[in-house]
């Protein structure tokens, strides 16, 4: 048995808020968290879409990086040297989503970064965060101050309600646009807002000290308009979304260009631009930008009504024994109605519409690489 | 009329040589919300333990496996058209399958009511 299998789970600072709503708790990341609560993941999925949901995702990592000269140029251009994005010109009260690549070119952790003006603030996924911080400590400590915010908590209000509900809380957060993010009053606490998510709906996300985080999710709970949503539908949400889950869709054997993520990557960072190169791993990176990958991730839409779930081999068709891909994600899209996955497939297979076959229970199901995302974005650009 | 169950949370409703089989109601609020069905083939023979269908919630898939050895008489094509019905009416209207039950020695391994109510409690 291995050692960890004794570490008790860590918990969040809504955990007992969890046990109190019926949630169903299952281990994620080293923490304890709810996977559902007893409206299930079907509805909170839909209630998510419909209305608003509350999610908790306080296990995520919030760090600041702050420039020993104290300008959060120096701090942008010291993150510059471990993501493929521009942060230098990230203008103050805007946020970003970016990589954190390693020298191969590939995804050590997929993260937001923010300009708070006086420094940055960056959210990191719970899994990796220990060893994000770690990376960022190896790479940046002499010119930045790396600081661990494990003393707030992580909510997110996310969908079509959601800003008429934050309205009743904060008059400043109403105003913001899609991915603008800073220190906003909710609640009368003081807190770091970012219009933003991974449900692909309108949305926000809220920091808050962890001793007032459980006052602060009941207060959003108690709108008749917000219900508490756990992991399971988070997942289902993100994934009609298109957008990676880390140690999924995309890890340490995936680069960004592979993944399909040139859209997070600023023209500044790449060939020809004013600051290209200069992260680790950037000449794989940039050669694959110039001359393309040989397989990319896809979204594919099976065309039976079984769900084609992760690790469910790829073929070009029905009989041939060489599997060209493999499934990263997939499931039921209760929006969309349907199953919804996606996968990497050699890049000569990445058009839409392609006819592909997954591997079920011994059956080949036919699917078809599909755009993504599978349910259009409302974000308030 | 008995109905029996299983370590693996089936029912079976056993009427003559016939025994219709389905998850139980505890199972169905254990895996969720359910999207998704795949029933045995009609005729066909099954082992007893062997993968005979499958069900799916939005997060995952499991396999029902055959309570006991036997011919598949009839599947319920409702079901399938409306997976949700697994968990509106497990022990009902979402049964899975019928099947000629084909050694009456294997029911004896099953459980009767009151103890799989132990054996969820």
């Amino acid at each position: 048995m291995l050692a960890t299998d004794n570490t008790p789970l860590k918990r969040t600072p809504l955990h007992a808020l969890h046990l109190s709503l019926g949630a169903k708790m299952v281990p994620f990341a080293g923490y304890d968290m709810p996977v559902q609560y007893p409206a299930g993941v079907l509805k909170e999925h839909l209630h998510t879409r419909q209305k608003a949901g509350l999610f908790d995702v306080s296990h995520m990592g919030q760090l600041a990086l702050r420039a020993k000269s104290g300008k959060v140029e120096d701090a942008a251009r010291a993150l510059e040297r471990l993501v493929p994005q521009d942060i230098v010109a990230l203008a103050a009260g805007r946020q970003r989503y970016a990589q954190l690549t390693n020298e191969q070119g590939c995804v050590l952790d997929d993260l937001m970064v923010a300009n708070f003006g006086d420094h940055l603030f960056v959210v990191v996924n719970a899994a990796c965060k220990e060893a994000d911080e770690a990376h960022l400590r190896a790479h940046l400590s002499s010119s930045c101050q790396i600081d661990s915010l494990s003393d707030r908590a992580l909510l997110a209000l996310q969908g079509p309600k959601a800003e008429t509900v934050l309205a009743k809380f904060s008059a400043e957060a109403p105003a913001m646009r899609f991915m603008d993010a800073g220190p906003r009053r909710v609640a009368d606490l003081a807190c770091f807002v970012s219009r933003s998510g991974y449900t692909g709906e309108d949305g926000f996300e809220i920091s808050v000290p962890a001793d007032r985080a459980e006052q602060l999710a009941t207060a959003l709970l108690s709108d008749p308009d917000v219900l508490p949503i756990g992991l399971g539908a988070r997942d289902s949400l993100r994934l009609e979304a298109g957008l990676c889950l880390y140690g999924h869709d995309i890890d340490t054997t995936t680069t960004p260009v592979e993944a399909a993520l040139e859209w997070s990557m600023q023209k500044s960072r790449r060939s020809g631009g004013d600051r290209a190169g200069g992260y680790l791993g950037a000449e794989k990176i940039l050669n694959q930008l110039a001359g393309g990958a040989s397989r990319r991730r896809v979204g594919l839409k099976p065309e039976g009504r079984a769900p084609v779930r992760e690790g469910a081999p790829l073929f070009a068709d029905q009989v041939s024994t060489e599997q060209v891909g493999t499934v990263t994600s997939g499931g039921f899209g209760p929006s969309f109605n349907a199953p919804v996955a996606m996968g990497y497939v050699p890049t000569r297979l990445a058009t839409n519409g392609t006819q592909l076959f997954a591997e079920v229970r011994g059956q080949r199901l036919p699917l078809r690489v599909a755009a993504t995302p599978f349910v259009p974005n409302t974000y308030k650009r | 009329m008995t109905t029996l169950f299983t370590t693996d949370h089936e029912w079976l409703l056993i009427e003559g040589d016939v025994a219709t089989v389905g998850i139980t109601d505890y199972a169905q609020s254990q895996l969720g919300d359910v999207v998704f069905v795949e029933l045995p083939k009609v005729g066909r023979s099954l082992k007893k333990a062997e993968a005979a269908a499958v069900v799916e919630s939005v997060k995952a898939a499991s396999d029902v496996y055959a309570p006991i050895s036997g011919e598949v008489l009839e599947v319920n094509e409702e079901v399938v058209a409306e997976p949700a019905l697994v968990n509106s009416d497990a022990a009902g209207k979402a049964w899975f399958f019928k099947m000629k039950i084909a050694d009456k020695s294997e029911l004896g391994g099953l459980m009767d009511e009151a103890a799989y109510k132990a054996h969820t409690a």
